[in-house]
């Protein structure tokens, strides 16, 4: 499976739309981190555990959006997009989102 | 009477904490993004929406993301320069360093997979609130384009990375 986020690829011709693919998580890390994580916020630097965690959730809801174009019989998803909201304390929503096409062979 | 004066106290231990820690970590944090910018000025990152057709390449996605967290002192500066306006040039810095680390991180994708470009780089920010915490996550990502044919430059590659 092919994930870019180019919308076109200059050797391959789109042959199908089979039409938007999306793929979701929302994750939260368990409260001791977010201790560390306030302590850390008061001296600066980077949150190791939170940017972990968001890779992590990203990589989870880009393997659902790749099932998804599975499921559709796509050989490619194009032009995806990220986004990520944060829905309460602690939890962040990430989402992908993309376009399912069958591609031609080299 | 004496509670506020303890709260106060406080206030400032946590301010002149926050300021020489903040500051150093973040002094330490840009020496070493100027490193590793130079390191890897070879791949060239490039917002544009259309890839080069020069030669066959093979397309990958690639992230990089990093959480950032600012410290008590510039949470205060930043509330002080709230009252009369103007550039908060505390927290410009901090994003300054999240973006450029999260390039960073996708460059060292890319560069793993020996890409000679990145193309269509986005950028996604979001603030991570837990509680009192104001901590901005970026990410970026893009399109790595990897030469088909071209499988020699792999040993450049891993001295590049261990260089990172």
């Amino acid at each position: 499976m092919l994930v870019s986020n180019l919308e076109l690829l200059p050797d391959r011709t789109v042959q199908q739309h089979l039409g938007l693919v999306q793929g979701s998580s929302v994750r939260s890390k368990h409260v001791g981190r977010d201790i560390a994580a306030s302590l850390k916020n008061f001296f600066g630097g980077e949150l190791k555990g939170y940017t972990e965690l968001l890779s992590d959730s990203r990589d989870e809801a880009t393997e659902r959006m790749v099932q998804q174009a599975e499921a559709l019989g796509a050989n490619a998803v194009l032009n995806v997009r990220y986004s990520t909201s944060s829905i309460a304390a602690g939890a962040a929503e990430i989402f992908v989102y993309g376009t399912a096409v069958v591609l031609s062979d080299e | 009477m004496n509670s506020v004066l303890i709260q106060g106290v406080g206030v400032v231990i946590l301010l002149v904490l926050g300021y020489i820690f903040g500051r150093i970590a973040e002094k330490r944090h840009f020496k070493r993004i100027i490193k590793r910018e130079e390191a890897c000025q070879h791949l060239p990152v490039i917002a544009t929406r259309y890839p080069p057709t020069d030669q066959p390449y093979q397309q990958i996605m690639v992230t990089g993301n990093v959480v950032i967290a600012s410290d008590y002192f510039k949470g205060f500066l930043a509330g002080l320069i709230n009252i009369f306006g103007g550039r908060v040039t505390p927290f410009e810095s901090m994003l300054d360093r999240a973006r450029r680390e999260s390039i960073l991180r996708m460059k060292g994708e890319a560069m793993k997979l020996n890409a000679r470009y990145v193309f269509n780089v986005k950028f996604d920010t979001t603030r991570i609130a837990t509680g009192r915490l104001a901590a901005m996550e970026v990410l970026a990502y893009g399109t790595a384009m990897v030469p088909v044919n071209q499988a020699n430059s792999d040993a450049k590659a891993t001295t590049l990375n261990a260089a990172i």
